[in-house]
This record gives structure tokens, sequence and C-alpha cells, in this order.
């Protein structure tokens, strides 16, 4: 659905140029939903926008849809739906009014686009908000309203730029079921950007990272955590001296990393740390060591995002997107 | 991708419904929103009518005196082809500063990721900019009559029409500037600065000719087409629809109109390259 080879974007600012995107391949196959993943400024945004023919990538090529990107944006255009992260909808209007004018720019016809818009109004809990003006929905109602504006010509791909942003957790959780059905139901693809690693985990197939414009890893979220640090085993010991003793054991664990103690308190990460658990707690049940506790914690994405970026992903969650929000002032 | 089996049935009803022009069609779809907006704002209404009464009521009455010296018998011959000009270019200057929350709210954005031509996009709005200075200009014919305007009725049309024009090219002209700027604050002075020689070398108030003006000044004035825009209207408010003078003019104000659309659509058209 997306193949991308060496797609490039270069900035000319006063200080000379800055390399948002420094060469992209990638590759989403059709009915797949992909997290695209990385700190501010990694150039998500902007690799987004030109995958989306807004923005003319400086080198490389991609087929978008089954579309070449330069040769016919047309064609990408009337394919794939795209929610942006500045929005989709004038204060001044009607919600609904918004929904059907912007299907009409891809040629649904009115009462086929008004009926489309209610049915996703009462999807998206948007019920009862079709003649309401856009500047008094509430940030939460306007942002699925992007949602409906970018989906209400039934895009075969969809691109969702940081969709739940400024949603509060229930309406996250709707709009997760809601992407999952897209897929599901009507066999739509989705690439989506995101800063909650719980929702790329939760819903995405395969993630996609990317770190100062290029793409540092690729993967099931199960594969990229495997891949990356493994599980950490945290043993609470009865005595601190105990604490010693546990960890010279855990320490013998196959791929064990240097166990840390900290008072009774030590931790060992471990690929597979699931099936290794129970051999290990014999041994120390063999060797008379009482524990307090026992636990097992899977690497989050935010584990794998630090190893692999040095950054964490949670660092500076600003509004603020790339550096190429401003760049048509720049041009 | 046809290799896609679950594409739903909507999806292929909207491509196939691409296959016929949709310039007109997108282009209407752009101007019926943009003027059910304007519409539902009811200051922006009013003022804009009340506008050209204003300026005939407050400033029309000084005019009178002066028109014998000016060489004109009707004041009114004289001042409303110059305020139909005032208003294409005023009521049009200042449109982009819509555009710019436009384009802050992500409208700008979602239209051009749609696969509906630039040009629809600036031409949609531009039509409603040209309807409101029509309709203004008609508000500003009809109030002068009773002002005591004397003039032929198709000469009237032609010079509502050329004010109208005239809007066109200057609110192209703003929608185009407000894009490549996106600041309120920077479009302000930059339109003004442009907006007042414009004017002041336009005898759109007094006019400028060889004989009430310095050399100098009479020749820069002939190098400002809205100049020759106001002369030409003025001439077709004479009864002259067919003279060198009302043709220029009318010749000119199609060229502007054909360059602020295309600078448009430029713009619009330019970050995808």
């Amino acid at each position: 659905m997306i193949h991308a080879r060496g797609l490039a974007r270069t900035y000319k600012t006063r200080r000379g140029d800055v390399d948002a995107v420094r060469g992209v391949d990638l590759d989403v196959e059709a009915g797949e939903i992909v997290g695209f993943l990385g700190p501010n400024g990694a150039g998500k945004t902007t690799t987004l926008r030109m995958l989306t023919t807004l923005l003319a990538p400086t080198r490389g090529e991609a087929t978008v849809a089954g579309a070449d990107l330069r040769g016919d944006p047309g064609a990408v255009r009337r394919r794939i739906g795209y929610v942006a992260q500045s929005g989709s909808t004038s204060g001044e209007a009607r919600a609904g009014e918004e929904v059907v004018d912007h299907a009409q720019l891809y040629g649904v016809h009115r009462a086929a686009a008004a009926a489309r818009g209610r049915e996703l109004f009462g999807q998206l809990e948007l019920d009862g908000l079709w003649d309401r003006k856009c500047s008094t929905l509430s940030g939460g109602q306007r942002r699925r309203l992007d949602i409906v504006m970018g989906l209400i010509h039934t895009p075969r791909l969809v691109f969702l730029d940081e969709p739940t942003t400024g949603l509060d957790p229930q309406a996250r959780a709707n709009l997760w079921t809601h992407v999952r059905g897209l897929r599901d139901e009507r066999g739509s693809t989705v690439f989506l950007t995101t800063h909650y690693l719980d929702e790329a985990d939760a819903l995405c197939d395969r993630i996609l990272v990317i770190d100062h414009g290029t793409i540092v890893a690729e993967g099931t979220p199960e594969e990229l955590k495997q891949q990356v640090s493994g599980d950490a085993v945290v043993l609470t010991a009865s005595t601190a001296s105990d604490a010693a003793r546990v960890a010279a054991i855990a320490a013998q664990l196959p791929g064990a990393s240097a166990p840390t103690v900290d008072g009774t308190l030590v931790e060992v990460r471990v690929p597979q740390g699931r099936t290794l658990l129970m051999g290990l707690l014999r041994t120390l049940d063999a060797e008379q060591l009482e524990l307090d506790g026992v636990e097992l914690r899977r690497p989050t994405l935010d584990d794998v995002f630090l190893t692999l970026t040095g950054r964490s992903l949670r660092d500076g969650e600003q509004p603020n997107p790339d550096p190429d929000a401003q760049d048509g002032a720049a041009a | 991708m046809t290799t896609t089996t679950s594409t739903p049935a909507t999806s292929a009803l909207a491509d196939e419904a691409r296959g016929r022009s949709t310039f007109v069609r997108d282009t209407l779809t752009v101007f019926r929103r943009a003027m059910r907006i304007s519409l539902r704002n009811p200051v922006w209404g009013v003022m804009g009518l009340l506008q050209p009464i204003l300026y005939l009521s407050l400033f029309g009455p000084l005019l009178e005196p002066l028109a014998p010296a000016l060489g004109a018998t009707n004041a009114y011959q004289l001042f409303v082809p110059g305020l139909l000009v005032q208003l294409g270019m005023f009521g049009a200057l200042f449109v982009g500063f819509g555009l710019i929350g436009e384009w802050r709210d992500g409208v700008i954005e979602a239209e051009r990721v749609s696969p509906a031509p630039r040009s629809a996009l600036v031409l949609g709005r531009v039509l409603r900019d040209v309807l409101v200075v029509l309709v203004q200009g008609i508000v500003l014919v009809a109030v002068a009559f009773l002002f005591g305007l004397e003039a032929p009725f198709w000469g009237i049309v032609l010079g509502v029409v050329t004010a109208a024009l005239l809007a066109a090219s200057f609110a192209s002209f703003s929608y185009a500037v407000a894009l490549n700027l996106k600041s309120e604050d920077a479009l302000a002075p930059l339109m003004n600065g442009v907006a007042l020689p414009l004017l002041l070398l336009s005898g759109i108030l007094l006019p400028i000719t060889a004989a009430s003006a310095p050399a100098w000044l009479n020749t820069l004035s002939n190098l400002n087409p809205i100049k020759h825009v106001v002369s030409g209207i003025r001439a077709q408010f004479d009864g002259q629809i067919g003279t060198p003078t009302a043709l220029w003019g009318s010749a000119l104000t199609l060229a502007l109109a054909a360059v602020g659309l295309w600078f448009g659509t430029r713009t619009f058209r330019r970050e995808d390259g």
C-alpha cells in the first residue's frame, strides 16, 4: 500500500540546509495498521506530509495506494485520507456542513456524504453536533470531527497524525476500536503517528521507529521489545545479605545482564524472562533463600525507545511537532 | 491498489465520480462554503452594505461644488466610478485575513490533500469576494441615484462589472500573500503599504491630469494601472463605452484579474511542487 525508497526532505534555512528526513525506506502492506514513532523533530510529520502529497520530496520516490507519488499525486489524493495534527475545520463553520463540503471535493454526492457523515458522527460519539458551530465544540469533539473529515470519502489508506492527542481515555479507547474497525470491516490500511506507547502497543500490527530522519527500527511491538531489552525480573530478598546471594544466582541465568542490587531489591534483565522464572525460583528455594516478592516486568516500548534513540518518547511532549510545521513561511 | 479486494463500494463510487471534470463543481463547492460562512456573520453583512452609503453621504456632498472645476456636469458621475474602484480594491485587499484563520484551523491543508484542483480552491473563494463587491456596487449605484447620479444604464453595468473584476484581482493577490506570510501582523502593513500609493496615484477622489497635477506626479500616476481602470469606468459612466479609454480600462482589469488568479493558484499549488 505504501512503498517508499530513499524519501528525503531538506529545508533551506538562513543557517544552511536542514535534513528533516534523510532517506526513509518503508513498506506498508494492505490491511496493516502501522505505527510511526519518534521523538519530536525526528521527521514523522515531514514524512507523513510527503506521503500525502503536501510536501514535495527533495529526493527519493514512493508509491502510495498504488499511485506514483511524484507522477500522479491526484490519484494518491483520491485514494487516501489524512487527519492532520493541525485540524481541518473552520471554527466559523458548522460541523456537518464542513463534512459534506469536504466529501464533495472527493466527488461524493451531497446526500451520500450526509448519510455517511451522520453514520460516522454516531460511531465517534458526535451525535447531536451536526449543526453546531465548530468553535463551540470541545477539543476532543473537534479532534473526532477531524477524523470524520479524514474518513468521509472512505479512503482505502488512512494517515492519522497523532489522532488521539487531547482525547480523554475513554474517547481514545473508542477511537482505537474505530481504527481497528476500519481495518477489520473495511479492509483499510492505517498509518499513524503517535506519542502514546500504549497506543502503538495496543493498536499497531507493526511499528516503525524514526529518529534523526531515518528509520532506526521496525517490527511488531513484541519483536521490538525482545530485540532490545529483554524482561526485567525484580526480586525482593528478605535481607540485604540475602540480596547479594540472590543477585549471584540470578547472574547465572542465560543471557542475563549484570544484576543491580538496591537494598533488598535485586533487578536483572533476561531475554524470555517468563520461561526462566520458574527455574530461577526453584534454584533460590533449594538454596533456602526466602523472597518477599517477585515481579516480572515486560519491557515497554519506552524501554525500546530509550535504547534506540537515547531519548524517552515522553521527553518534550509539547504540541510543537516537527520543524516543518512552519515551513511554508520559510519557503 | 488493484489487488485490494475489500475496498468498499463507496470509495469506488467516489473514484468514478472523478471521471468528469471537477473544476467547476469544486469551485462551486468552495464558493458555497465561503459564502455560507460569510452570510452567517451579521456584522460583516451590515458593514459591507453600510460602507458605500457612508462614503456617498459623508464625502459626496463635498464634491458637488467642485464638479464644474473638474470638468464634470454631474459630481456623482465623476465620484461614483472612483468609489466603485475603491470598493473593488478595499473590499478585496483584506480577505487574506480570513484565509490565515482558515490556514491556522487546518482547513487549507485539508483542502490541499483533497484531489480538488488548486485553482478551484482559490477561485471559489474569489467568487465569493466578487459577488460581495458586486452587491455592494449595486447598492452604491442605487443610493447614488438618490443623491442625483446621472449615467447611462449600460455604462453603469460595465462599471460595476469592472469593479468586481478588479476585486477578483485584489482578492487573489491577498490570498496569495496571506498564504505566503501566514501572519496577520505582517499582512496588514504590507497590504496598506501597497494600497495607499495605488489609491493616491489613481485619481480616485480627485482626478490627476496634466492640468491638475505637477508633471512628475502625472507621469507617476500614469504608471499606475488603477488610474486607467478608474478612467475607464468614468468613460463608461459618461456613455463612451467603445472609446479607447474605456476599452483600455477593461482590458487592464481583465489582465490584472488573470495575473492575480495565476499568482493565487501558484501559491496554493507550490508546497506540493
